[in-house]
This record gives C-alpha cells, structure tokens and sequence, in this order.
C-alpha cells in the first residue's frame, strides 16, 4: 500500500513537472502575424532556425489578404495581444506610430548595432520610417516587393507571332520599354487564337474592394508625372495629383482595361491575376514580385516560358514603380517584447537574410540583393532589383484608409464603370483628400 | 420507483430543506408573484439592455461625435450635427440610397409576382406539388455566403453555366455576357439572385393566405356563377392581401439592409453602381475607420426602416381591418 501511494504520488509529481515545464516553454512563444501567402509559408520555416538557436517557439497568425487589414487593424485598435511581431504593410506606419501601436526601435537598433544603412534605402522609408525620410524607426525591412511584369517568353519568341506582331507594329516583338509599347503588345494579344485557345492580352489590377485599383493606376500614374503633393508646400494637391499628366496616365489605364484584359476582370487583384496567367490565359501580367518565384516555378507556364520586367517607362522616360512590401515590428501591447526583439536582432542577420532569399523571402538587406551573385541566383532577380531602385508608395499618413478608399472609389468609378472623366476624377480625388487632411487638422 | 428508494429521497429532500439557512428561506416564501415573474424575466431584460439598447444609446452619443476607433489615443470631441449634414448633403450617399430603393423595388415586385404565382400553383394540388414544394424551397435554405460565390461562378463570362444559357438563347458570344463587371447588368445581376432565393420565402407566405380563405366562399361563389377571374379578384387576391403585404413588409426590411450578397458578387462595384446603403456604412464605418460618421449613417437607415415599416404596419392594419 505503501509502494503505491509513492508511486501514486511520483507519477503525480511528474505529471506536475511536465506541465509546468511545458507552460514555462508555451509562455515564452511568439506569435508572429502576417499574410496568408507564400512568403508566409518561406518564414515559417525560416523561424524553425531561430526557434532551434534559442528554444523560443514560434506560433503564426496568418490572414487572407481579402481580410488581412480588417482583421490586424482591428486587433491593433483594439489593443489586442494576439501577436507579439506583425509585419503590417507599408501604408499602417503612420497610423500604427502615431497611435502607439508599434515600438519605437531606435534604442534597441543602438544597442544591437544594426543599421538603417544596411538595408535598401526606398524600404527603409517605405517600411520603416515614420514621418518619412527622419531617423525614427518602427520597423525592420522585412520584405521587400514591388509591381512588376511577367510574360509569356513563350510566346512572344514563337516565329509566328513574331512575323505577325512586326507586320502589324513594323518592330519586333520584345519586352516593352514604355507604357505605350505595352498597350500594343497588349492588343496584339487581345482574342488571338494561340494553340486552339483565346487568349488576352494583360492582366491588371481593378479591385474594388481593399486597395487593387489604386495599386494599378498608381503604378501607371507614376510614370506619367503624378506626384502626391507639391514638392514644396507639403499637402498642397492641386495641379498635381490632378495633373494633365496625371489625366493622361489615367486615361491610359483605362484604355488599357478597356482594350485588353480578359473578361469578367472588373474585379481583379493578385489572386485573380495569378489565375489568369497560370492558366494561360493572358501574354502579360501586372503583380506583385511576390508572385514571381510560384510562377517561375509553374509546372504549365513556369521554367522558360515565363519572363520578367520591371515597369515599362511614361510618355517623358520617367519610370516609377509601386511599393510593396513590409516590416517587421513589435506590437507594443505584447507581454513578450524582449523575446519578440531577440527575434528581429535575429532577423537582422546577413546570414538568415541569405537564407530567407533562398526560401523564397525577397530580403530587403544591402548585403544580399548587392552581392554580385544576386541578380544570377534567380532568373527574376535582376528585374527585381531594376524595380525596386524606381519606387514610390502611397500615403503612409494616419489617414491612409480614408485616403485609399477614396482613390479606390474614384478610380474604380472611372477606369472600370466609364462613369465621368479622367479629371473629373482626378478633381474629385483632390476634394476627397484635403477632406480627409482637413478633418486631420493638417490643412 | 421501490418504497425504499421513495423513502432515500424523502429523506435527501428534507436534510436540504433543513440545511437552508431560515432567513433565506423565509425570504424566498416571502416573494410575490411580480417579483418571482421579475426574477425570471430580469436576465433576459439586462442582456437586452446590454446588447442591444445600450449599444444603440452609444451609436447616437457617438454620432454626434468625431470619434475614430483606429485612434484611440485622440480625444473625442462633439461636432453637433455636422455628422449628418454631411451625410445628407452628400452626393454619393444619395446614389447609395438610390442604389438601395432600386435593389428594394425591383426584388419585392418580381418576388411578389413570381412567389403569388407559385403559392397559387401549388395551392391546386396535382401529383408531385409536395415534392415539387420542396425543391423550390431548396434556395432560401442555403447560405447567402455559398449562394453568392456560386453565382459568382454562374456569372462567369468565361465558364459560367447562366452565362452560357443566355448566350444559347440570344446568340450573343459568352464572353461579351459579363454580368458583374457591366454597369447596365450588375445591379439586375443582384436582383436575379436575390429573388431566385427569396421567392420560395414568400410563396411560403402567400401559400399560407391562400390555404387560410375558407372553401364556402368560393363554393358561394360559383353558385352565383361567378367565373375563374373573378373570385380571384373579389375573393383570392383580397384576402390573400395582408399576407403579401406581411412578406412586402419583410422582404423590404431585408433588402433595406442587404449586405452579404452584394458584397459577395460585385462588392458594390462596378465602380459605385451596386453600393447600396449597408455597404456604403460598412466601409466608412470600418474601412475609413469614421465611427462617429458612420454611428450617424446608422441612426438615419435605423430611421428611415423604422419609420417605414411603422407606417406600413399602419396601413397593413387597415387592410386587415376591412
């Protein structure tokens, strides 16, 4: 009776142990939220290293792009606790620095000796920084990306084609160099029956409901003289979002829509373009170098039959292309913070950098998009970093979900339902902005 | 049950009412009925209050406000009224309004139509009604989620099953049949699928008013030799009246805060031509992040359907009164 009680108690005792041991190990994860998407799935292996080198866990969080605004936003708003490290988009820095849902790096940046300088200057301020272009850090580059071009290399070095395109246009069929280069390969496409089947001529961004059509136009608009603001007079918007060059590039996009996207393409942003080009139906392709990596590896339109370009130029040789991307930042309403800096220290490194690339991550650090034996490693790498060194983004204000809603609106209303005109959107988009800049007392 | 079982619980039930302490005994005997009656029915009423009267004093304190829930850290001030002269001075909110009464009108007359004339099929017996009854009320059993991403794909001008039918009939080419992206067609795109599951609703409504007519009046009726037509205008469509205008009165409340199929199917686009009022409050409300904007929006539908359906209901009396 005696031996049983002990071993009663022994087991008990062990039980106990193994519980508290492994509470003690759960109340050291992190949670870490982001996009469900590929790259996601390249971190989470990526993580395995650091969860190997420090025996902290790593739990993920990870949302459809569809809702992954609405659901981080809220959970920051809320002061919710469920992540430990986001990587928010671009846009959120202002809102999320001003709102004091992100902690300052700066000190601990100091401390841990790594530099701003070591990564690619456009995602330093674009991912970074906040009030752009000063020394105040909220995040660490995690991801770097940008809208570029795929298409059928295939095609456009089928003889055939060839000789029609040259017919028609009395130039070779190659990769564009400007934006009105790209509508005629475009139309050259448009309904031309290749291998018994229709196909179209590009895919573009037209969504309505989260930021599609913005990121589109904007891309386009760029490259045509848009600028946000008077250089000189910050906020100042008249005559230059509202530009006639900004008409021009505007109307472009829409006769882009109109003349050359499949059917049924009112609606469409990185998933469906994807689709579309995957499944052979379209010659070129307007996304996010995210995509590149899954495409290059297509079984259907992958290997040598997909090629890559950075954004074609503007009607003045301007060439310009839209931000994407993330960083990496602590939340600053985790219990975890110290593990979740080890984390980004961890991160920082040249050598998980490295690897990050290799699993697929497009790093944003100096040290590995400048190595000489980058722009090889991949064959979408070179127009990788092409388009990388011509971006711009959006508004990162604190009001940049009213700012986006309102281009969505406008330019949606214009390129995809032919209401009004290019400057009468234009001009309802400037009203739209000082609005909101009004209300933020900043005019 | 044995008598020695009997007895155990006599005796449990004793030890219980001897360990209750006096005071509270006594207090519980000395309830009245009102209180007893409170008692039970005082839950409820606080998670009522809590859930749905409260929010609702909150929504009005906030629409007069400038608050944003993505900044929690700025101070609420007051703006008056400025909240809803904006909005009812504003240009887009009127199209969403627009966008709403023409989704509301166009769904209520074809499902009144088309479900009167299905509950008045189906009111004749003939072999297979019942089963034929349960297959027209397949639709308004499923999900709006999976009714609007399988029209979706039904609409799809490149491989969608509606698209193709349409193209059999008119000989227009598939892909020039784009139903969501065209301005003229979205917004009927919407009307068809709502109606295609909301028309069983109510023909299950109508088919009740019918079966409800007494079978003398008609028996009445043809001894006066009264034809077809006319008992269904003197007899059928009279008394069936406040039953279709019961499910006018539902359908309209429904479609007057219609959300999740729109979003589903064309998320109000293209461009703003199917953004009805629901979706026009959700993005400002949680895309823009303009609580007390939005908190005003939502007071001024809330308005607007309850004193709808308030004067409706007035006149539905009268109907039912004559």
């Amino acid at each position: 009776m005696k031996s049983l009680s002990r071993m009663t108690f022994g087991l008990a005792s062990a039980l106990f142990a193994s519980t508290a041991i492994s509470n003690v190990a759960h109340a050291e994860d992190l949670t870490l939220c982001w996009a469900a998407w590929d790259p996601a799935n390249a971190l989470v292996e990526l993580s395995k290293d650091f969860t190997k080198e420090t025996g902290i866990g790593m739990k993920f969080e990870f949302v459809p792009w569809t809702n992954y605004a609405d659901r981080f936003l809220n959970e920051l708003n809320s002061k919710g606790k469920l992540c430990d490290l986001i990587i928010g988009d671009s846009q959120w820095i202002g809102g999320s620095a001003e709102n004091g849902h992100y902690v300052k790096l700066n000190d601990f940046f100091d401390k841990e000796g790594i530099s701003m300088s070591d990564f690619v200057d456009a995602t330093v301020v674009g991912y970074s920084q906040w009030p752009k272009n000063t020394p105040n850090y909220w995040s660490l580059p995690a991801f770097g990306d940008v809208v570029g071009w795929t298409y059928r290399k295939d095609w456009f070095a089928n003889p055939d084609i060839q000789a029609a395109f040259k017919e028609k246009y009395g130039r070779d069929l190659a990769v564009p160099a400007t934006f009105a280069e790209l509508k005629d390969i475009a139309e050259f496409f448009q309904k031309r029956e290749i291998d018994g089947k229709t196909v179209y001529g590009a895919s573009i961004y037209t969504e309505r409901g989260s930021e599609g059509v913005t990121m589109g136009v904007m891309d386009v608009l760029y490259s045509y003289g848009f600028k946000y603001e008077n250089p000189d007079k910050p906020y100042e918007m008249e005559g230059f979002v509202n530009s006639e060059n900004s008409v021009k590039g505007l109307e472009f996009y829409k006769s882009l829509y109109d003349c050359c996207t499949p059917p049924g393409s009112s609606n469409s942003y990185m998933g469906e373009g994807i689709d579309a080009f995957k499944s052979g139906q379209v010659a070129m392709h307007m996304n996010f170098a995210f995509t590149w990596p899954g495409l290059q590896k297509d079984e259907a339109v992958g290997g040598d039959k997909v090629g890559f370009f950075a954004n074609p130029a503007g009607p003045n040789g301007d060439k310009f292309a839209q931000l994407g991307g993330q960083g990496i930042s602590v939340v600053a309403y985790s219990e975890r913070q110290d593990a979740a800096l080890k984390y980004i220290k961890w991160f920082a490194t040249a050598d998980v950098q490295k690897k990050w690339w290799s699993l697929g991550g497009f790093s944003c650090l100096k040290a590995v998009v400048e190595d000489p034996g980058f722009a090889a490693s991949q064959p979408y790498a070179q127009t990788f970093l092409d388009s990388m060194a011509i971006v711009k983004d959006f508004w990162a204000e604190p009001s940049y979900a009213s700012l986006l809603q309102a281009s969505q609106k406008r330019f949606h209303d214009y390129v995809v339902a032919g209401n009004g005109t290019a400057k009468e959107a234009l001009d309802g988009l400037v009203a739209d902005w000082t609005e909101v800049f009004e209300d933020d007392g900043k005019m | 049950m044995t008598d020695a079982n009997a007895s155990i619980l006599e005796r449990a039930a004793e030890t219980a009412a001897r360990a209750t302490p006096a005071p509270v005994a006594a207090r519980v005997r000395g309830l009245s009925d009102k209180a007893v009656a409170w008692l039970f029915i005082g839950p409820t009423m606080l998670l009522l209050l809590a859930i749905n009267i409260f929010p609702l004093i909150w929504a009005i304190y906030l629409s007069f406000t400038n608050y944003r829930a993505n900044r929690p850290n700025e101070p609420i001030k007051g703006v008056g009224l400025s909240n809803y002269r904006r909005i009812l001075g504003d240009h887009d909110t009127w199209l969403a309004m627009q966008a709403t009464a023409h989704f509301v009108f166009w769904t209520i007359l074809l499902q009144m139509l088309i479900g009167f004339a299905l509950a008045y099929l189906i009111d004749r017996k003939f072999r297979g009604h019942a089963f034929g009854t349960t297959i027209i009320l397949v639709p308004m059993m499923l999900s709006p989620a999976v009714v609007g991403n399988f029209w979706r794909f039904l609409y799809q001008p490149q491989i969608g099953l509606f698209t193709y039918i349409v193209s059999f009939f008119t000989g227009i080419p598939p892909t020039e049949i784009d139903m969501l992206s065209s301005v003229t067609l979205a917004p009927w795109a919407i009307i068809i699928v709502d109606t295609w599951m909301w028309t069983p609703y109510v023909m299950l409504i109508c088919l009740a008013g019918l079966r409800s007519i007494p079978d003398y009046i008609y028996e009445a009726a043809e001894v006066d030799r009264a034809s077809n037509w006319r008992q269904f205008w003197s007899i059928t469509l009279p008394m069936a009246l406040p039953f279709i205008m019961l499910a006018v009165l539902f359908r309209g409340i429904e479609n007057f805060k219609m959300f999740d199929m729109v979003n589903l199917l064309t998320g109000g686009g293209p461009g703003s031509t199917t953004e009805v009022a629901s979706i026009t409050l959700k993005r400002e409300a949680f895309e823009k992040w303009r609580t007390g904007f939005s908190s005003a929006f939502a007071i001024i539908l809330f308005v607007a359907v309850f004193g709808l359906a308030n004067i409706y209901v007035k006149v539905l009396n009268r109907v039912k009164s004559r």
